[in-house]
């Protein structure tokens, strides 16, 4: 497979799955504020930080409130993680793959990025909880299309990196905001207000029915909630989970068996994966749980680099030397 | 929606020979579309540009910023083309590619055609298609034109002429396959009561002709579709050949020559390339050969072609018989070449370069379409009849500052096929492009891109200037 044709696979299903999980935040931060008592301050500032992005925002919008993060988020071209942008670059990348990729992963595309375009243009904010759950949707059904449209070969793998490191990242990103800013109310353990934020949490992940299945336990406590996001072995949305699959993908387009390595993405990727493994979530909170985070996102961030060089800038050098007609 | 009170007027009309009667290849159609319930014909346009719209079917326009993509309009009345008259035409290209194929091969080797002074030599080597790292090339099989669209236009005579001829990458045809997908699941029953020749077999035919390219000692030969990239006007037809061949879409940045080889970059790393269908001017190809500020070529590709290590379709140089001064000399070719008479007319055409004619073409702007011999997609021309006097004087400026570059033709009176416009039928203007394969021997596709100009009364049908297309129905010889 062409090493640009897998870039552009990777990176349109990481646009996709980043949309997705911007239309998951506010879904959630929405449903969050209804719930809350009206003297409560809205939150929308923790919204922008789990983006990373604060400083665009602070730039181009200035006070965190619901207009501003809604536009921020969803429809602002200028800013790069957008819905909008995400889209769009979806679609771009899907483009440049058009005759690898299924017509109907196309087709789905396509009218996926008219449904956010189209939406864009005018949208009354009480039509906002809908358009976000279509969003969710759409990105459901481009997974289910992908899977059951184009073979399970290199590309599709590629894919599978791409959307499950971008929903590492992500699951890690939100954890690390709603752990800073619901840690203040842990002295407060009991009060419905503490309880709603960290069902919200799950909420917003599609976690909160799988972990109430899996603990067994009626208790929704912030070291059980941070145990199933991070290290629960099954549930598709967990750093565990993503680690274990994107090293499953990588072994599958190099043919070296598990628990080997023979390039180093497979190498960072297989530690990320192992360390997580024997992790228990005790160790985390005790060595802190932002810490933990935050070299959770460089080590992802590595694994990201690790493929890029690995499989898809294999230029050789001597074609930089490119003859331009420069004076 | 009915034909009662359509009316085909002074203009030769390809479905009607006069109001109210049908021509014997359209009858059928229009019984057909009469039936229809009310209503039925628009929900049925309707939902064929949807069709359309999802399938992405799409061209880019230049130079506007937003919105650059805009969907390909269709209509969904087809074009009828008699049995009769596609033998014509498709006799009338086969020699006409024939002719042309051996003149560009004359003209970088031997050049016979200008030391017998049928074509002045000074023409040629002020044509900018005419490259001169070309000369001495001797392309695989002898065949450098494998792909040509050649645009045909019919006059209120109904009498056939060549309009251009486009070898270098002609587009297109991706419309006309996906016109044809479009109308057979619009109207399923009419195909199965009219013989309309199957258009499907265009990508096979399209991938035999390349592979039949490549060194006879490479058993699997590795194809490719080269793209300037998501940007160019034509990409979705790139993409769409491509995966309807099942080969590689590449760029210029994937390829590279490696040890005198061209490879593309692979995640398994190099992999060698030995046929390339380009759709990419020639000058842009090699960076080290042709325009040295090209990012979309391969440095080095030409030294790799020249030794016989890749083959490319169309080949480089080709490009010198889009030039609109050259097309005027093609029935000369055909008789030189072939020893025979053209069976497909040009139309009569000035050229600037030769004073009498000048002096004829300045005197007469306000008649004549005036057209600069390196352009395409209807820029860089006067349509006098619609022109203003401040344009006309524009126009001869230009042309006297550089009379090599123009050429004149009279203003055709373009046949017209009813159309929907708005709510009812409207005669519109229509040209026809049928794509010609030359690989073991020369293959004219059925039908081509029936382009229309959906603006009433305009006679520009290009898709850069607001035309759309239809379906091209050829109909089976009885």
């Amino acid at each position: 497979m062409l090493s640009r044709v897998a870039d552009s696979i990777y990176w349109l299903n990481r646009y996709i799955e980043r949309a997705e999980n911007v239309a998951r935040f506010l879904e959630v931060n929405l449903n969050l504020i209804l719930d809350l008592p009206t003297r409560v301050q809205q939150q929308w500032q923790p919204l922008v930080a789990t983006t990373g992005d604060k400083d665009f925002f602070d730039q181009h919008y200035g006070e965190a409130n619901a207009e501003n993060v809604i536009q921020f988020l969803t429809f602002d071209p200028q800013y790069p993680n957008s819905l909008m942008s995400c889209l769009q670059k979806a679609r771009e990348n899907a483009r440049s793959v058009r005759e690898v990729i299924s017509t109907e992963m196309w087709q789905h595309i396509n009218a996926f990025y008219w449904l956010v375009a189209n939406t864009a243009k005018d949208l009354a904010l009480a039509d906002l909880n809908q358009f976000l759950e279509d969003v969710r949707q759409a990105s459901h059904l481009f997974a289910g299309i992908m899977d059951a449209t184009i073979s399970h070969n290199e590309g599709w793998h590629f894919g599978q990196m791409g959307r499950l490191l971008e929903r590492a990242d992500k699951t890690s990103r939100i954890l690390d905001v709603k752990y800073f800013m619901l840690l203040p109310s842990l002295k407060h353990v009991g009060m419905p207000i503490d309880e709603l934020g960290w069902i919200a949490l799950l909420k917003s992940t599609s976690a909160y029915e799988m972990y109430r299945k899996r603990s067994n336990r009626h208790l929704i406590t912030p070291a059980e909630v941070a145990d199933f996001l991070i290290l629960d072995p099954d549930f598709p949305r967990s750093i565990r989970f993503c680690a274990a699959q994107v090293e499953r993908s990588l072994h599958l387009v190099s043919g070296s068996p598990l628990g080997s390595w023979c390039n180093p993405a497979e190498r960072s990727i297989g530690r990320l994966r192992s360390e997580l493994e024997f992790l228990t979530v005790e160790e985390i909170i005790e060595g802190g749980m932002h810490q933990f985070l935050d070299r959770l996102q460089q080590q992802i961030n590595q694994v990201d680099q690790e493929i890029f060089k690995t499989f898809l800038d294999r230029r050789p050098i001597h074609t930089h030397l490119q003859v331009q007609s420069q004076s | 929606m009915r034909f009662d009170t359509y009316d085909p007027e002074h203009f030769y009309d390809e479905l009607f020979q006069s109001s109210q009667t049908p021509r014997p290849q359209g009858q059928v159609l229009i019984d057909k579309i009469h039936r229809l319930p009310d209503g039925e014909l628009l929900q049925r346009q309707r939902a064929a540009q949807e069709a359309l719209c999802k399938l992405g079917a799409t061209f880019n326009v230049y130079g506007e910023t937003e919105g650059t993509e805009r969907v390909f309009p269709f209509d969904v009345i087809p074009r009828v083309i008699s049995a009769q008259d596609w033998n014509f035409l498709e006799q009338g290209l086969k020699q006409r590619i024939h002719a042309l194929n051996s003149f560009i091969d004359d003209i970088y080797n031997d050049q016979k055609i200008l030391k017998d002074k049928i074509i002045p030599r000074e023409l040629i080597l002020s044509a900018k298609g005419y490259l001169l790292p070309c000369i001495g090339l001797k392309p695989a099989k002898g065949v450098w034109c494998h792909i040509t669209g050649t645009d045909l236009v019919r006059d209120s005579k109904g009498q056939w002429y060549v309009l251009e001829d486009n070898l270098r990458c002609p587009s297109g045809i991706s419309y006309v396959l996906e016109n044809r997908q479009v109308m057979k699941s619009t109207f399923p029953q009419i195909f199965k009561e009219i013989p309309i020749q199957p258009v499907d077999e265009y990508p096979s035919r399209l991938l035999a002709t390349l592979i039949h390219l490549a060194p006879n000692t490479i058993s699997r030969p590795t194809v490719v579709v080269l793209t300037p990239g998501i940007y160019n006007s034509a990409y979705f037809e790139h993409s769409y050949l491509a995966q309807q061949m099942g080969i590689e879409l590449v760029e210029g940045r994937d390829l590279v020559v490696v040890d005198g080889y061209l490879q593309m970059q692979t995640t398994k790393g190099l992999q060698q390339v030995d046929v390339i269908y380009r759709r990419l001017d020639d000058d842009f190809m090699d960076p080290t050969v042709f325009r040295s500020d090209s990012q979309l070529g391969i440095p080095g590709l030409m030294e790799v072609y020249r030794a016989g290590r890749v083959a490319i379709a169309n080949a480089p140089g080709t490009g010198i018989a889009d030039d609109k001064v050259i097309y005027a000399y093609v029935p000369d070719m055909i008789k030189y070449y072939l020893d025979e008479d053209p069976i497909l007319a040009n139309v009569p055409t000035y050229l600037c370069w030769e004073d009498q004619q000048l002096q004829h073409v300045l005197a007469n702007l306000d008649q004549l379409v005036v057209k600069s011999a390196n352009e395409s997609g209807g820029y860089g021309m006067l349509i006098g009849t619609q022109s203003t006097e401040a344009e006309r004087q524009e126009f001869a400026q230009r042309i006297q500052a550089n009379p090599r570059n123009y050429i004149a033709q009279p203003t055709l009176c373009l046949s017209r096929v009813p159309t929907i416009l708005g709510e009812e039928f409207s005669g519109c203007h229509v040209d026809l492009r049928p794509y010609i394969l030359y690989g073991q021997d020369i293959y004219v596709h059925p039908g081509g891109l029936t382009r229309v100009a959906l603006k009433k009364g305009s006679l520009v049908v290009n898709s850069s200037q607001g035309g759309g297309s239809k379906d091209t129905w050829v109909l089976c010889q009885e």
